[in-house]
């Protein structure tokens, strides 16, 4: 099917490259489709792009890229509310919040994106008791020049 | 917004599946205990707000993604 993007024009996409995020996100509890679209020259980095609405299109990370030592428990009520199976199908993400400069964006540690490979469930998890906040500070720059 | 006094140990019910109850209270602080659905998420409210604040900053921005990844 094809679908307007905020950053890409129309693309086509397949059923199998929506995730489904049931209960939306904070925010945008109606937005409940969203696909990966990859960006040019690294894979640290993502657009999450709604397939309803245009403008609601997310960049989003790989945290182990940028955060080594980045670590947290899932409840179990959400391994349960996402049929997780086995950790090796948990794809995990972050949103990022890009200011001004380009060069220097916050992720959002505290509540990252959780999706199951499996049966492309999905779920933005906000962690409890944790010292992680949602504005991390990464430098895009740096991971370019990496990868 | 309904409000209720409660005395420590006492509780509140919403709905059918869903109870509230004072479990202690220190000074100004009070210990709140749910029992909710599984489906059904609990958070401090400010925490969840920050997020839903933080997640409509991340969208309002639109990158320039052909310079995005050039260190322009």
């Amino acid at each position: 099917m094809k679908i307007d993007t905020k950053y890409f024009g129309e693309i086509n996409i397949e059923e199998n490259d929506i995730w489904h995020f049931t209960k939306g996100i904070p925010g945008f509890l109606d937005e409940k489709q969203f696909v990966l679209c990859p960006l040019e020259e690294q894979e640290s980095l993502l657009i999450m792009q709604s397939v309803q609405t245009r403008e609601i299109a997310f960049v989003v990370a790989h945290p182990f890229s940028f955060f080594q030592d980045y670590d947290f428990s899932l409840e179990e009520q959400i391994v349960e509310h996402l049929n997780i199976t086995t950790p090796e199908n948990v794809l995990t993400l972050v949103i990022l919040t890009i200011k001004d400069s380009l060069l220097k964006a916050t992720a959002n540690l505290q509540a990252p994106l959780i999706l199951n490979r499996e049966n492309k469930q999905a779920k933005q998890v906000i962690l409890h008791n944790t010292s992680y906040s949602t504005k991390h500070a990464i430098t895009l720059n740096e991971t370019a020049e990496e990868c | 917004m309904l409000v209720l006094s409660r005395r420590i140990g006492e509780s509140i019910t919403i709905g059918d599946q869903i109870e509230v109850t004072v479990l202690e209270v220190k000074g100004e602080q009070v210990k709140i205990g749910i029992k909710a659905p599984q489906d059904i998420e609990i958070h401090r409210q400010e925490v969840y707000e920050n997020i839903k604040n933080e997640n409509k900053q991340a969208v309002g921005f639109t990158v320039d993604i052909k310079h995005f990844l050039d260190g322009k």
